[in-house]
Formats: structure tokens, sequence, C-alpha cells
């Protein structure tokens, strides 16, 4: 998108970083309370890993297509 | 579109589930972690909606998204037109039904159609500077066959809207427990506000935002099933034993082409030249390349080599979608469990609800089951969000293609002509409004008639297939004339329809429909649209022949021959459409041959 201040991709990453945070930070609460969700496969830690992909998606989206302010 | 979406989850299988879901316990319970997830997604749709409500000013605007979207945009907008929930959790239950036959709605009934539509048909439709199909019909053959096709498809878009609203408010239900009318209520005012204040550019934001939570959320599933089993090798392992021991049925669930000699040799009771012609042409090339829906999004294109490799970006995505559709499907067949440890026998609707009470699930909640059996707090949220997106996203695209097929094909020709731009947009918005109203009645009606859906599906066979017929002729036979387009597209209709009332009235009949005593329902609708694209061809050869073609002059711009094509600049090879179908042709083949 050209002519939109805004792009769709910074919404997305702004979507992806703020599911990053809460999904990693739930995980690691799991890590240091060792009270993981009744799941299969728990000790994978899957909210670890996957909140952390899930936000450095976010940041390199939110900050690559972060809106220039006009000057 | 509901066109796509197997037997199995669309018709009244759904509507039986909804009665059983009251009083039925919830298959997941969401923690605050999901709830918020799920409300953040909210949030954000409407944040984008008024965002956007200064960038659609003109009719333009509005209707045709500015035509600036890139090359990415309107693919993956393109794709996820047809990545709702509906499709999602219909072909996962068809997957753990009849194995990875169920991607050849991915493959072959998707690409080669997307590739045609990007490579040749996509010039003209974007040189003609058309807004709709309906419009491309309009200057091709003139108003009538336009007009016929705009009213069809409008009334299909609205009602598949409420299909959608319908769907979605059904699954949560079932899945989560939520009451219908909050779900009906939440859904439509937040589509009826992004589409009324965004346009089409909103409709197209939020498929490229659902089409990453569908990814994001639903992606993990596969990922841990495959771990769980063993990998692809551990998964086919564990199945073959299961039939080896009669726990599931006897069949092959892993090869798609090698059971298609016979209609009796495999589970779908098909016949490879129905998947080839039918399936892989008829109704895959009507759907991709004549259904306004999802046409419309490559319209919105900024070049017209965007508008071509729109559709081979999709096409990338179309074929990677089985692994979070099928496989999880797949991985249900041998890890999904009871509460005591034994394997769990996935049933079908009717069977649910012969069984009230049983603790029984059906084929279509394979997906939700997966979810629930691998996703902790936020990532079953992030899934259930994929849903909800995947559902309101359905429900937007119908309204918006509805807005501007009403708008451009039916009230500016026929009711007010020549008012101001500015009069169109206000209509727009007004429309937008009204179509989610109706949608909201055709969901209701939905919901208190059950069988309705079956004929909403087979509603929306009956039109595209005929379409495809004439809008193939009209775009690449100079001599194709108005009486001949229209009168192909009323009796290819009328054959549809016919053969489809046939089989409803005597269900032996499906034998002289799909040639063999042995099909089954599938088979029939494939078939269907291959006698009705045949009768469609055939009807406006013949009309056409008999009467007086238009003068070349006429038809530049709108038929292959009569048209100049724009040079386009010369590009590396990397960024050339044509390098990208290579490709794309040599993946599709690779993915047939290795699973073959």
């Amino acid at each position: 998108m050209h002519s939109s201040n805004i792009s769709i991709w910074f919404f997305i990453g702004v979507l992806l970083t703020v599911y990053g945070v809460l999904i990693l930070a739930y995980g690691l609460s799991e890590l240091v309370t060792g009270h993981t969700a009744n799941v299969i496969l728990a000790n994978l830690h899957a909210p670890i890993w996957w909140g952390g992909i899930l936000l450095a998606l976010g940041l390199f989206y939110g900050f690559r297509f972060m809106p220039k302010r006009n000057s | 579109m509901l066109g796509l979406i197997p037997a199995s989850i669309a018709p009244a299988g759904l509507s039986s589930a909804l009665l059983l879901a009251i009083g039925a316990p919830s298959l997941a319970h969401l923690s605050l972690l999901d709830i918020a997830v799920i409300a953040i997604y909210f949030i954000m749709v409407i944040w984008i909606g008024f965002y956007l409500k200064s960038k659609s000013n003109t009719s333009e605007e509005f209707f045709m998204a500015g035509r600036e979207m890139t090359a990415w945009i309107a693919g993956l907008s393109f794709v996820s037109a047809n990545l709702g929930s509906l499709e999602l959790m219909g072909w996962a239950g068809s997957a753990y039904q009849y194995g990875i036959l169920a991607a050849h709605w991915y493959w072959i009934g998707a690409i080669p159609a997307m590739l045609f539509l990007g490579m040749v048909m996509m010039p003209f439709y974007y040189v003609c500077k058309t807004h709709s199909v309906p419009g491309y019909l309009k200057l091709r053959y003139g108003q009538g066959s336009s007009t016929v096709a705009a009213v069809s498809f409008a009334f299909m878009t609205v009602l598949m809207s409420g299909v959608n609203m319908f769907a979605m408010a059904e699954v949560m239900k079932i899945v989560l427990g939520w009451d219908m009318n909050f779900s009906i209520i939440v859904s439509s005012l937040a589509v009826a506000a992004y589409v009324a204040l965004g346009g089409l550019r909103s409709a197209i934001f939020n498929e490229v935002l659902q089409f990453v939570l569908i990814w994001g959320g639903a992606m993990l599933v596969p990922v841990l099933g495959l771990i769980e089993t063993g990998g692809w090798g551990g998964l086919k392992a564990r199945i073959a034993h299961n039939i080896a021991t009669g726990a599931i049925p006897a069949g092959d669930y892993t090869h798609m082409w090698r059971s298609m000699g016979h209609f009796a040799d495999n589970p779908m009771g098909i016949h490879w030249t129905g998947i080839l012609f039918g399936l892989g042409f008829a109704i895959s090339f009507g759907y991709w390349t004549t259904d306004f829906l999802v046409v419309q999004r490559v319209l919105a294109a900024n070049s017209l080599r965007s508008a071509r490799l729109a559709p081979v970006i999709g096409s990338f995505f179309k074929m990677a979608v089985p692994f979070i559709v099928i496989l999880p499907g797949l991985l249900g067949l041998v890890v999904l469990t009871n509460g005591d440890g034994s394997l769990m026998h996935l049933v079908g609707e009717n069977v649910v609800a012969a069984h009230p009470g049983a603790g029984l699930h059906s084929y279509n909640e394979v997906l939700p089951l997966m979810m629930v059996r691998y996703l902790g707090p936020g990532l079953l949220g992030l899934g259930i969000t994929a849903l909800i997106a995947g559902f309101m996203s359905g429900m937007a695209g119908n309204v918006s293609a509805f807005t501007a097929i009403f708008t451009y094909d039916i009230y500016q020709p026929h009711i007010v002509k020549n008012a101001r731009d500015d009069h169109y947009v206000r209509v727009g918005r007004i429309v937008t409004i009204v179509g989610v109203v109706i949608s909201i009645g055709a969901a209701y009606l939905v919901m208190n008639a059950a069988g309705i859906m079956d004929y909403v599906q087979a509603l929306f066979s009956f039109f595209i297939s005929p379409l495809l017929g004439v809008v193939l002729l009209g775009m690449f036979w100079k001599r194709a004339t108005k009486q001949g387009g229209f009168w192909g597209l009323l009796l290819g209709t009328l054959t549809s329809i016919g053969l489809w009332a046939w089989v409803k009235a005597d269900p032996s009949a499906l034998r002289f429909v799909a040639i063999s005593p042995d099909a089954k329902d599938m088979a029939e609708n494939m078939y269907r649209a291959l006698w009705s694209v045949i009768t469609s061809v055939g009807v406006n050869v013949i009309v056409s022949l008999c009467t007086k073609p238009r003068p070349l002059s006429e038809l530049a711009g709108v038929v292959y021959g009569a048209t100049k094509l724009p040079d386009e600049e010369p590009v590396p090879f990397y960024k050339n459409e044509w390098f990208w179908t290579i490709i794309a042709i040599v993946i599709f083949l690779a993915l047939n041959i290795y699973f073959w």
C-alpha cells in the first residue's frame, strides 16, 4: 500500500507483537512456576518458542512498516 | 465460498449439530488470556475500519480499494477469500474421513485455475477496467447477460454471508458454549462497521490479517502433531497399524491418485475423470476465474503486472494450506483419544444426532479437537481467533462483493444512472448495512430451516459453471454474440438445475449423471458442473453461429485477438510473473507425483 499512511503490515506487526508478548509471558510464567497447562506435549513449552516467533515477526513488521511522521 | 466446501459440513450437518449443541458441554474452556486475545482482535479490526474511513471517499476507493493493492496484498487477499473457517473445519473433517484425497480441492481443484486466471484471463479483465465480472459481461455481451449474472450473484453473496454468520454462531456454540444470538450480533456489528467505514480496502486488510492469524493460530497443531507421531513416516506407519488392527476403516489415506481408477475403489466414490475435468476444470475454473468475490481482489491491484502476479503468489500459499487443514485431519486418525485412552472415533453428523448424550463428536470437529489437544492458554485463544477471523472475513468478503455488484451493476444502470460520485459512495455505505441486515435474516432463516443449507450450496453451483462457459467463449472467441451468451448462460444454468432436480427426485439417476452406478454425492457435483459447462459452451457456439456478430472494433479490450495488451516494462527474471508461474507448476506437479 503506497497511498495509505499506515500499511496493513504495520497493523499485522502490532497485532503479532501484542500476541507474542502475551503468549511468551504466559509460557515463561509456566516455566517459572512449574504449573503447565493440561495439554499434550506441554513439556515442549510451545508458548515460549511460538510466542517468541510471533513477537519477533511482530517487531520486524512493526518497525519495518512503521508510518513515517511528516516533517 | 460454499461452492468449494465439502458436502459433509455445508448441508444440514451443521444444523443437526446445532440441535445437539444446545445443552451439550462445550469442547473448550477459555482462560482470561484467551478472551484477551480474542478481544484484541476485535479492537484491531474496528481500529482498521475507522482508520480507513478517510481513505474511502470516492467510488473507486470504496468499491475497488483505489486499485492500488500490491501484488502481495491482492494475492493474499485472493487466496484468503477462500480460506474461511467453514473450509478449514470442513476439509479437516473430510481428511479424517477420506484421507489425503481431500487435498485435491487445494491442488488440482485450484492451482491450474489460479495460474490460468493470472497468466491468460487477467489481462482482459484488467485492461477493460471493469469493476466486476457482470461488468465484463456487459462490455462483451450487453446489459441482459450482465443483469442476470448481477442479480444471481447479489442474491448468492448475501445468502452466503448469512450462512457464514450462522456457521460461526454455531461453531462458537459447539466449541465454546457461546449463545448464538451473541455471536451473530457481535460479528455482524463488527463486519458492518469495518466494511461500511472502509469499503473493499477494509475487507482486503482484514483478509490479509485473517491469513496471518490462520497460519499463526493453526500451524502449531500439525507441527506438534508430527512431533507426537514421529514425522510423516511415523504418521503413515500408525495409520497402517490402525487399519491392520481394524481401529479405522480400510482405505488408502495417504495417496491421491492411486485409488482413482474406479468409482468403487475410493471412499469418495469418484473417478479420476471427475477429478480432472469436473473438479480441475468445470468447478475450479468456474470458481477461481469468474466468481466475482475472488476476482474483485485481483482487480484491486495497482498494475497489470501486480494483477497477474497476485493469483500466482496466491497459488503458492494455496498449495501449502493442506499442511494446516488436511494434515490435522490425518493426525486426528491416530492421536485423538477418549478419556480412557482408547482411540476416539469421529462419526457423521447423522450418527451424532441419532445418539444424543453419547459424547460422540463429528468429523467436522476434528480441527477444534486437535486445537484443544495441543494448545494451552493464549495459543488456544489464538486458534479460536483464527476461526472467528475466518468467519468474519467470509462475511465481509461477501458483503463487500454484494455492495459493489448492487451499486455498479444493478443500481447504477437500472435505478439512478448519472448521479455524482459521492452519491454512489453513500449508496454503497447504506447497501453495506442493508447487506448485513439481510445476512442476519438469512442466518436466522438457515437456523430455523435445517435443510436450507443443502439448497444454498446447490444454488451456488447452478450459476458458476455456466458462467465459466460464457466468459471463456466471450474472452477467446470473437464470433460469440450477445444472443449466444444469453442463451448459453440460461440453458447452462437450467441444465445444472435440471440434473440436480433429477437426482434429488430419483437418486438412482446418479448412475447417468456421473456415468457410474458406484458414483457418490461428490462425483455428482463434479459431473453436473461439467455437463453444465459443456451445455453453456455448446449453446453459445450454435446460437452465435446463427446470429450476427459484433464488429471487431467494438470488441477492443475485451476479446483475445481484438485487444492490444500494454507492453510491460522489462524486469529481472525473479520479478517476472512467468518465472513464478513455472515454479508453481513444477511444485504442483511434484506434490501430485510425491503423493501419487
